[in-house]
């Protein structure tokens, strides 16, 4: 019975981090912009840009 | 001068990808259309930029209008910087453009790569999706005004408008995912954890039972306190208006729900209805955010203040200083530089204005004002610079106060209520007289089971079926209309279009298309030869009778033109092969004072008379068909502000029932528009731009046509392209198959809300009803809705096309 116990505290933690995973991409802008990265990463020098934040 | 001949006439500029009207600008083996796009491919080989060129074809942006050369000297005031920039310290700046120019991966590069071009620079980062650039920078070696220019330099002018005086509009929403990314977390795993409950778990492990029950308490208040907290301020919102709009009785069933499940938690008698409040949670909100994407794609609530510049010239003591336009007074002398839009009312006092109101009328052809004339405010100046005496503030101006009177009216006539909202009220009286009937009932049989019954009513009676099936509709509706280039300003929209029963066309810019002219030609006949001539003539010029002169007679390119002359507001002229031609009004050509008006072109060869070209607007090519379709479903009307010369054209086109009007004012369109209400019609009135703003706002739906849907449309409700003007029968035709559906999944939704009272009122709704009940009400409208209208859409032939680019 308190395997069930474990169980559920292990899928609820597995599940809270998927849950973080996506308010992080939402607040990082990951879903806002979804064309330059695709192309960003096709360009042979990498823009210094991205290093400094 | 040497002429490249053996080339085709249509060597493509390498820049941007424009036809090149001589072949003389040249570098490189490259051509280019004009010095400008010739330099900018300089300034880019120079800083080993062109792989720009490399990753897509032509992708610069012409470069044929000059920018003058100290246009931002605004930035460099210190006011104007602080209204911009997001952040600044000691050393660096951040500052955020928007840059409608983008349109491709190599923008993304070059803008990527702007540190290279100016040394000031430590970042930019490009959002597409926006159009906008975030720069940082080096306030030490570089400046605000320096960056602007980099950028524009390369082709890359930032829209800078005095809407970004205001205060800093606040980010994107994002708090709705927050709360649905949590409400869907919360739902799935309180959903889970309900099966041993339903499924009946063992005795004998009642300690299990209870672990899972507070596991869901513990994942439902998450929900109830944070994911539903958008429905209790809008029912709030509502109750303080003393008006119960639709998100009440979903507040009320959360909140009920909420409390009838934690007691029967705490108090161990059952296991509660967690796992249906926090579905409703999730769909709503769902809901919710389909809504607000939907909408965000056009926003209609730009004012004049997004077209005006943020700064202008104004002379004082004949020095040029930049000033910020709500510091502009009456008596001021504004300096109005070649392409600058006016801003303020006032009198020309210097210099031949040559004013282009497209922006407020749709016309496309200038209008010359002499000194001494008034000149109002939102014109755009094409030739040289003038001075302008300042008579009227900007916030006072003709355009900007009927911008403002507009604002005012909105608010006072609040247009008709949603069938939806209606409905959704008769629904909460529904609920509250099933409520108490129960209660009745139980009280004289069987008093333990008021409690249980009433709760289970308001749990079950959840207008959020209702309430889906309306969203996804209209959602799913304004998404296929909009991809199609027709844009609403709402979903109430949708249901008017629906009824509308009596539509009003302008003449001018609606039934007419400003780009195309016919031109007519009068005078001695002129060979093909001359006529390429004169197409070599008109095509130097980049005045718009020019360049539709240009478009219809098609340049072969094979003619030397050289002594190139442009007089603003008089006309043309040049030498091609050792012959003057000239081209222009008729005391130009004549050196006469005589002023024959009209938009003719006169036209003389060495200094000889020898025609003129005479320019009319022409009806849009799907005027005909698209009258045809509407005439036998609604009563139709034109009015315009022109002569009555067109009158049999018309009538050809329109039929009898038709009412035309002529010379119209914009007060004489409103009114018509309101006699047609009073005789019980709902009016759909199709015009363009400000000049029927009136009568736009004042019908039950005002449809702009737009050329450009950044066009500049108060008082409307919806935004067409022109181009897409024949396809309005069919997009009236889903709007009326939209209205279908709404009611069709709303007997649905009612279908499963009768069923589930029909548990309620007994007192004996278990969970696991309401937990299948609940959720596949919601998905089979959600399913009906969404493929009901999609599969419409594709029938009518709405959704074959092209993916945007």
């Amino acid at each position: 019975m308190s395997v069930i116990i474990i169980l559920l505290a292990v899928s609820i933690t597995v599940a809270g981090v998927f849950l973080f995973a996506f308010l992080w991409g939402v607040k990082s802008g990951q879903f806002e912009d979804d064309i330059s990265p695709a192309s960003r990463i096709l360009f042979d020098d990498k823009p210094s840009s991205t290093k400094t934040k | 001068m040497p002429v490249i001949k053996e080339t085709t006439n249509k060597t493509q500029c390498f820049h941007c990808g424009e036809p090149c009207l001589t072949e003389q600008i040249r570098l490189e083996e490259k051509a280019f259309c004009c010095e400008g796009c010739k330099m900018v491919f300089q300034i880019l080989n120079e800083s080993n930029l062109c792989e720009y060129y490399n990753l897509n074809e032509n992708p610069g942006i012409s470069q044929r209008i000059k920018i003058r050369k100290d246009k931002f000297a605004y930035l460099d005031d210190e006011k104007t910087q602080l209204k911009l920039i997001s952040f600044r310290d000691e050393k660096q700046v951040h500052v955020t453009f928007y840059l409608p120019q983008m349109h491709c991966s190599s923008c993304l590069y070059l803008l990527e790569n702007l540190h290279r071009l100016n040394e000031g620079v430590i970042s930019s980062k490009v959002n597409f999706t926006r159009k906008e650039v975030d720069i940082v920078f080096f306030s030490t070696s570089t400046t605000l005004r320096k960056v602007v220019e980099t950028l524009t330099e390369i082709g890359y002018e930032p829209y800078i408008s005095l809407n970004d005086l205001k205060e800093k509009r606040p980010g994107l929403d994002k708090s709705m995912v927050y709360q649905l990314g949590i409400a869907g977390f919360c739902f799935g795993n309180i959903m889970l954890m309900s099966f041993p409950e339903y499924l009946g778990i063992d005795a004998s492990e009642t300690a299990l039972r209870g672990a899972f029950r507070w596991m869901n308490f513990a994942l439902a208040i998450p929900v109830f306190l944070y994911s539903a907290l958008p429905f209790y301020r809008s029912s709030w919102k509502g109750f303080k208006h003393r008006f119960l709009n639709i998100d009440a009785p979903i507040a009320l069933a959360i909140i009920i729900t909420f409390v009838r499940s934690a007691w029967e938690v705490i108090s161990g008698t059952g296991g509660g209805y967690f796992d249906s409040m926090t579905g409703i949670v999730f769909f709503m909100l769902a809901g919710r955010i389909v809504q607000d994407k939907t909408y965000r794609q056009l926003s209609f609530e730009r004012d004049y203040t997004s077209y005006f510049p943020i700064a202008i010239s104004v002379l004082k003591e004949n020095v040029e200083t930049p000033t910020q336009l709500p510091d502009i007074k009456p008596g001021d002398t504004m300096l109005i530089h070649n392409e600058e839009l006016i801003p303020a009312d006032g009198i020309l006092t210097k210099g031949r204005a040559f004013i282009d109101y497209s922006f407020v009328t749709g016309e496309s052809l200038p209008v010359l004002k002499e000194v001494g004339e008034l000149v109002y405010a939102g014109g755009k100046q094409t030739s040289g610079n003038i001075e302008i005496l300042v008579v009227k503030e900007v916030a006072q101006s003709y355009l900007t106060k009927l911008w403002n009177k507009e604002e005012m009216k909105d608010e006072a006539t609040e247009k008709n209520v949603s069938f939806v909202h209606l409905l959704s009220r008769y629904f909460t009286y529904i609920v509250f007289t099933i409520a108490s009937a129960t209660a009745i009932y139980w009280a004289i049989n069987d008093s333990t089971r008021i409690w249980p019954a009433v709760t289970s009513i308001f749990i079950i009676a959840c207008p959020c079926a209702l309430l889906l099936s309306n969203t996804f509709t209209n959602g799913n509706v304004l998404r296929i209309l909009s991809r199609n280039r027709f844009y609403l300003r709402n979903a109430q929209t949708i249901e008017t279009l629906a009824q509308a029963t009596h539509i009003v066309f302008d003449k001018t810019g609606t039934l007419t298309t400003p780009n195309e002219q016919e031109i007519e030609y009068d005078g001695s006949p002129l060979s093909a030869f001359e006529k390429n001539q004169v197409a070599a003539l008109a095509s130097s010029s980049s005045h718009p009778l020019s360049r539709a002169l240009a478009q219809q007679l098609k340049y072969d390119g094979n003619c030397s033109i050289s002594n190139f002359e442009e007089i603003p507001g008089k006309g043309i002229k040049a030498l091609i092969d050792n012959k003057i031609f000239k081209m222009g009004s008729y005391s130009y050509i004549t050196n006469s004072h005589d002023k024959k008006s009209g938009t003719s072109v006169f036209l003389s060869i060495d200094n000889e008379l020898i025609g003129h070209f005479t320019f009319s607007n022409q009806y849009r090519k799907e005027v005909p068909e698209l009258v045809q379709k509407l005439k036998n479903k609604y009563a139709l009307s034109v009015i315009s502000g022109d002569t009555e010369s067109e009158r049999q054209r018309l009538q050809d086109i329109f039929g009898e029932r038709t009412t035309l009007l002529f010379h119209q004012k914009p007060e004489d369109k409103l009114n018509y528009i309101k006699y047609l209400q009073q005789k019980g019609e709902i009016v759909l009135m199709i015009g363009d731009g400000l000049n029927d703003a009136g009568a736009l706002k004042q019908s039950n739906i005002g449809l702009a046509v737009a050329e450009q849907i950044n066009n500049f449309t108060p008082g409307s409700d919806a935004i067409i392209e022109a181009k897409k003007l024949g396809f309005l029968p069919r997009f009236f035709q889903l709007c009326n198959a939209n209205r279908n559906i709404v009611l069709a999944s709303f007997v649905l939704s009612i279908a499963y809300n009768i069923i589930g009272l029909f548990f309620a009122v007994q007192g004996n709704l278990s969970p696991l009803i309401a937990a299948i009940l609940m959720p596949s009400s919601s998905l089979s409208i959600l399913l009906l809705t969404f493929g009901a209208s999609t599969l419409f859409a594709s029938r009518i032939g709405l959704l074959s096309f092209k993916k945007p680019d």
